[in-house]
């Protein structure tokens, strides 16, 4: 999954849709997870950064991976193509 | 022409809660470093805002309305040349570009610049005739029909033409989307006892509402353009609050329509995009909207370049412009001394 060149986001977990108008606030862990796809990690590279930080095991926070991505789908963050 | 300050005549300074384009059109004059402006105000009513906005306009005028006949308005722009020597004139108000594309021979024989689209390319993009100019230039349009009564909307819903929902348009402003034939009834008479017949009954096309302003050199070039989402809509359907976009596909769009029809003057196109990443033209304003001032804010004087296209000046097309500028409208209580108000009101004059 790839996220749109094109998408500005902040450190402050801004992100703006310069294609759209739309814009969105993340939460800290969101703001990391958006990062690290943006900068081209694949899921399971960003479960073990994610595991290894976080009191949280990998099954859990698949299951919070998927659903935040299905999100940026649904809104259109992602390149459709690379979907 | 050539002169470093300009008398501008400028109509549509209702700056009310559905504005007309007239303040922020001056306010991207008044920024122009490329020359100075005395703004003469053409008003039709007693409490448009524009004309107590002294930072904005100079000296106001009223003047009557397009519907009390050509001659009446002609006779006093007139009287206005008289006293101010107008070089340019750049009326703002749907209702009355068509009055004044007929009058641009006989003001520019008075020494009155305009840049207006001619009667062609106005007539031809009215909402009325929007199929014809979508298969003439090649773009997609909703189904729409004229209508002079309520039973033609019945029966192109009997004929399988049309189908609810549907938009009932006024032929100047106003929208409502019909759910039924109850509703698609109330929207008809109320729009056609506001601004007469046709009514346009228009296909629902479903998506995101973006627009963009822009202006043609009126031979096929694309001066400036940028594109907007509006953030805020109120309930007259009017941007309160809007952001550039980086749609290069929307700027296309405007380009190769710009060139097709050799548009000439600001325009504001409306369109629809579907989830399918089409672009329906729902619209085309002749003229630039009130929003125009976004465009400014974004690096893209519109109003300048149009001011200067007036004065016979070779205008450099924009290139670029800000993406994520945002506009948010807001309301003002101006207050104004009744010697002003009855100076208006009494000598048309102010």
């Amino acid at each position: 999954m790839k996220i749109k060149k094109s998408l500005a986001i902040s450190e402050t977990g801004f992100v703006f849709d310069p294609s759209t108008g739309d814009s969105y606030n993340l939460n800290p862990t969101a703001l990391e997870v958006i990062q690290l796809l943006k900068e081209g990690h694949s899921p399971e590279q960003i479960s073990q950064a994610i595991t290894r930080k976080y009191d949280v095991d990998e099954s859990t926070f698949e299951r919070y991976f998927y659903d935040f991505t299905g999100m940026l789908k649904q809104m259109q963050l992602v390149v459709p193509d690379e979907e | 022409m050539k002169s470093n300050k300009l008398n501008i005549a400028i109509s549509g300074l209702n700056n009310v809660d559905s504005p007309g384009p007239g303040i922020p059109v001056i306010r991207g004059i008044r920024e122009s470093n490329r020359f100075t402006s005395r703004i003469i105000g053409l008003a039709y009513e007693n409490l448009e805002p524009g004309p107590y906005m002294h930072d904005f306009v100079d000296k106001s005028y009223k003047v009557p309305y397009p519907s009390e006949g050509v001659e009446s308005l002609m006779d006093r722009i007139k009287y206005i040349h008289s006293r101010e020597n107008i070089d340019v004139l750049i009326p703002n108000f749907d209702s009355e570009i068509f009055v004044f594309i007929k009058l641009v021979e006989r003001l520019r024989e008075m020494g009155i610049h305009t840049f207006l689209p001619t009667l062609q390319q106005f007539e031809e993009r009215h909402k009325s005739n929007l199929p014809a100019f979508g298969k003439k230039h090649g773009i997609k349009v909703p189904i729409s029909y004229p209508v002079t009564s309520v039973s033609e909307i019945f029966d192109l819903k009997n004929d399988h033409k049309i189908d609810y929902p549907l938009v009932i348009k006024g032929i100047f402003y106003d929208a409502f989307i019909a759910g039924n034939s109850d509703q698609a009834a109330i929207y008809f008479n109320k729009i056609s006892a506001k601004w007469g017949l046709p009514v346009v009954v228009q296909e629902f096309v479903k998506g995101t509402e973006v627009n963009v302003v822009a202006l043609g050199d009126g031979a096929g070039k694309t001066i400036g353009a940028v594109p907007m989402r509006k953030q805020y809509i109120t309930d007259k359907g009017k941007a309160w609050g809007g952001i550039t976009l980086d749609d290069p596909g929307m700027i296309d769009y405007t380009h190769k329509l710009i060139s097709s029809t050799n548009w000439r003057g600001g325009m504001e196109l409306e369109l629809i995009r579907t989830s399918d990443n089409d672009l329906y033209l729902i619209e085309i304003n002749p003229r630039l909207p009130a929003w125009v001032y976004l465009a400014v804010a974004a690096g893209q004087n519109l109003p300048e370049a149009l001011v200067q296209l007036a004065a016979g000046e070779t205008v450099e097309p924009f290139s670029d412009y800000a993406v994520g500028k945002i506009f948010i409208r807001y309301s003002f209580d101006m207050i104004c001394s009744m010697d002003e108000f009855q100076q208006l009101s009494t000598t048309g004059e102010l």
